[in-house]
C-alpha cells in the first residue's frame, strides 16, 4: 500500500479508504509532467523500435496508402484558397507600401515555409491521426493489444512504428503537393485578380527565396508528422476507461497535436532565421 | 515438459486499493492448477501479473530464470514465447479471420511456410473443434467460438505455460465439461504447466492437481487438489459447497449483521457431511499418459506428513485408484465421455 504504484490507475484521486490515514495530495502539475514523460518515453522506443527487426514492410504500405487517402484531396482543396488568401493579403499590403513587385517572393516564402507544413500537419493530425487513435484505442479497450503483448510481440514494433512512420513520409510527399498547388493558387490570384506582373512575380521570387527555405519546409513535415504519429499512438495505447475513454481520447490526441505543433514551429522558425542568413545579406 | 512458475511475495495495487499482498506459491511443472476465488479478488489481476502484463509493486515471478515482473523488457518478452494465454473473451483481432488470427504467432515467432502454417493451423482447429470456421471474422461467430478459437491461439506455438481466464464463463454445462477434457488431453499431449482461473465448481473438482484460493486480498491456501476439497476452513467449504452460510458475502466480504440475520433465517451449509471427492479426469484414452501424474505422485509423497489428516487420507486412496488404473493401462469406459458427472 505503500509502495509507489508504477502504473497509476485511470483515475488519480485517492481512494476514498478508511484505512488510509496519511493523505498524500498530488502535487499540482505532477500528473502533466509524468505524461509528458511517458509520450517522450513513447517517442523514444519507437524511434528505436524503428531499427529494429522485423520491420513490418507491410503494415507500413498499408498504412502508408491509408493516410494518403484520406489526405491528399483534403490537402489539395485547402491550399488552394490558402494560398490566395495569403496572395491577396499580402498583395494589398505591398500595394500599400508600394512593394508590388515582391508580392510574389514574400506570399511564396509565406506558403512554403509556414503555410504548408502547418497544413499538412493538421490533415495528418485530423484526419489520419485520429484515425491510428481510434484504432489503436479500440484494439487497447478489446484487450487485442495485451494479446499481442502476451504473444512475444511488441504493439509498438508491430503498429506504432509503421503507422509513425507512414505519418512522416507522407507528411514530407504533401508537404510537397501543397506548397506547389499553394504557390500556383497564389500565382493565380495575384495575377489574374489582382492584376499582378507575371514577370514581377517570378523574379521577386527568385530574388528572395533560397533552397534552404525548401528544406526547412520538408524538415518541419517530417518533424509535424512524427509528432502527429506519437501522441495519437501515445494517446490510443493509454485511452481511460470504455469506449467513451477512446472517443475522448482521438479528441485530446487532435487538441494536443495541435498544440505542439504550433509551438514547435515556432521554435524551428526562429532557429532558422537565426542560423541560415536570409538571401543577399 | 512443462517449466516450473515461481510466485513469490507478490503484492499488488491499483492506488491506494490492495488487491492482494504476499502471494507465494509455486505451479510444479507439468502439472495442472486451479486458481479459484469469488468474483472481483483479483484472479485476472494475478494471471496478468504471471505473464507481465500488469506490473507488481512488490515481489517476483520467476520463469526459466527471468523474473517476468522486474527483468528487462526484451527479456520478457521473450520469455512470454514460453506461454499461451487464453483470454476471457478471446481476445482475438477483430480485423483478421479466425485463421489468420491463430497463424499470427507462427508467422511472427516462426520461418515456416505458408503450407506448414496452414496445417498447424488446421490440426489446432481441429483440436478446439472450429474446422470450417476458419474464413469468418470473430465478430460473426458465437462467443464460445471465439474462446476456443483464442485457446487454439495460444496453444499454436506449443506453449509450455498454458494460463486460462475463466476457460468456463458464457459456456453451457456440456460444453464446459468438454472444455474440462480438453484441458486435461492437452496437457497429456504437451505436458505443458497450466493455470486455471475459474469460479466453476465442476472445473475446480475434476480438472487440476493443485487448487489455491484468493480471498480477502491475500492467497487463502495453494496445495494438491486434496487439500482444498477436504478442507474445512469456512472460505474454501462455503466456496466449493457453492451455499450462502459463510464468510463470502454479496459484496466480497459479510458483516456480522447479515451473519446473525442468516443464521436466524436457517441459512446453513452442508459443512456438517464431509464431501466427497470427485476423481480426477483421465486424458481421453489413446492419448498418452499424463506424465505429470507420476511426478506429482513422488512430490506429493515427500509432502504427506505436512498435511491436515482429511486431505492425507483422500490421497492416500486416490493414489490406490489411479495406481491401478495406470497398472491396468484402461481408463474406466464411463470417463471417456469426458463429462464431470
Amino acid at each position: 500500500m505503500t509502495a509507489p504504484p508504477l502504473d497509476p490507475p485511470l483515475d488519480p484521486a485517492p481512494a476514498p479508504q478508511p484505512a488510509a490515514p496519511p493523505v498524500r495530495r498530488p502535487v499540482p502539475g505532477l500528473g502533466a509532467l509524468r505524461e509528458t514523460g511517458r509520450l517522450f518515453s513513447l517517442a523514444v522506443t519507437t524511434v528505436g523500435a524503428m531499427f529494429r527487426r522485423p520491420f513490418q514492410v507491410r503494415e507500413l504500405i498499408e498504412q502508408f496508402w491509408f493516410i494518403a487517402s484520406v489526405t491528399i484531396l483534403p490537402a489539395a482543396l485547402v491550399s488552394i484558397p490558402f494560398g490566395a488568401v495569403i496572395a491577396l493579403q499580402v498583395g494589398s499590403l505591398t500595394q500599400q507600401l508600394g512593394a508590388q513587385s515582391f508580392t510574389g517572393g514574400a506570399s511564396v516564402l509565406a506558403i512554403i515555409q509556414q503555410a504548408s507544413p502547418l497544413i499538412v500537419a493538421l490533415l495528418i493530425a485530423g484526419a489520419g491521426g485520429s484515425a491510428i487513435c481510434a484504432d489503436l484505442g479500440s484494439r487497447k479497450i478489446r484487450e487485442e493489444l495485451d494479446a499481442m503483448e502476451v504473444m512475444g510481440v511488441s504493439p509498438v514494433q508491430r503498429l506504432v512504428v509503421p503507422r509513425v512512420l507512414a505519418a512522416m513520409f507522407v507528411a514530407v510527399l504533401l508537404n510537397g503537393l501543397v506548397s506547389v498547388v499553394g504557390t500556383l493558387g497564389g500565382y493565380f490570384f495575384n495575377v489574374i485578380m489582382q492584376h499582378g506582373t507575371p514577370g514581377a512575380y517570378l523574379a521577386s521570387f527568385s530574388a528572395l527565396a533560397q533552397l534552404p527555405d525548401l528544406y526547412i519546409s520538408e524538415l518541419k513535415a517530417l518533424i509535424f508528422g512524427f509528432i502527429a504519429g506519437i501522441v495519437a499512438a501515445y494517446r490510443g495505447l493509454n485511452p481511460r476507461g470504455g469506449p467513451k475513454g477512446v472517443g475522448d481520447a482521438v479528441n485530446q490526441s487532435v487538441v494536443i497535436t495541435f498544440l505542439l505543433l504550433f509551438f514547435v514551429n515556432m521554435v524551428l522558425t526562429g532557429i532558422y532565421l537565426q542560423i541560415v542568413p536570409a538571401k543577399g545579406s | 515438459m512443462g517449466i516450473e512458475v515461481v510466485v513469490e511475495g507478490l503484492t499488488k495495487s491499483f492506488g491506494s486499493q490492495t488487491v492482494w499482498q504476499d502471494v507465494t506459491l509455486t505451479l510444479p511443472p507439468g502439472e495442472v492448477s486451479v486458481m479459484l476465488g469469488p468474483s472481483g479478488t483479483g484472479k485476472t489481476v494475478f494471471l496478468k501479473s504471471v505473464i507481465g502484463l500488469l506490473k507488481p509493486e512488490r515481489g517476483r515471478v520467476m520463469v526459466n530464470g527471468v523474473d517476468m515482473v522486474n527483468s528487462p523488457e526484451r527479456d520478457v518478452y521473450e520469455a512470454r514465447k514460453l506461454f499461451g494465454l487464453m483470454f476471457q473473451d478471446g481476445a482475438l483481432f477483430g480485423s483478421m479471420s479466425l485463421f489468420d488470427n491463430i497463424a499470427f504467432p507462427l508467422r511472427e515467432h516462426t520461418k515456416k511456410k505458408e503450407s506448414e502454417i496452414r496445417r498447424v493451423v488446421m490440426e489446432r482447429m481441429d483440436m478446439v473443434g472450429l474446422l470450417g470456421a476458419e474464413g469468418k471474422l470473430p465478430g460473426e461467430i458465437s462467443g464460445g467460438m471465439r474462446k476456443r478459437a483464442g485457446l487454439a491461439r495460444a496453444l499454436v506455438l506449443d506453449p509450455q505455460i498454458i494460463l486460462c481466464d475463466e476457460p468456463d464463463s458464457g459456456l453451457d454445462p456440456v460444453r464446459t465439461a468438454y472444455i474440462s477434457q480438453l484441458l486435461i488431453d492437452l496437457n497429456a499431449q504437451l505436458d505443458a504447466t497450466m493455470l486455471i482461473v475459474t469460479h466453476n465448481i465442476d472445473i475446480a473438482s475434476t480438472v487440476p492437481d493443485n487448487m489455491g484460493m484468493l480471498f480477502r486480498r491475500r492467497l487463502v491456501a495453494f496445495g494438491p487438489r486434496e487439500v482444498l476439497l477436504t478442507s474445512q476452513e469456512p472460505v474454501v467449504a462455503q466456496f466449493l459447497g457453492g451455499h450462502r452460510a459463510g464468510p463470502i458475502g454479496m459484496s466480497e466480504e459479510k458483516d456480522e449483521a447479515t451473519m446473525a440475520l442468516e443464521e436466524r433465517h436457517g441459512v446453513t451449509g452442508s459443512s456438517s457431511v464431509p464431501r466427497a471427492i470427485e476423481p480426477q479426469l483421465e486424458p481421453t484414452p489413446g492419448l498418452p499418459v499424463r506424465r505429470a501424474v507420476l511426478r506429482r505422485r513422488e512430490r506429493v509423497l515427500g509432502l504427506l506428513d505436512t498435511l491436515p489428516p482429511a486431505a492425507r487420507h483422500a490421497i492416500e486412496s486416490s493414489f490406490d485408484r489411479t495406481g491401478h488404473v495406470v497398472a491396468g493401462q484402461a481408463a474406466p469406459a464411463g470417463r471417456a465421455g469426458g463429462g464431470p458427472s
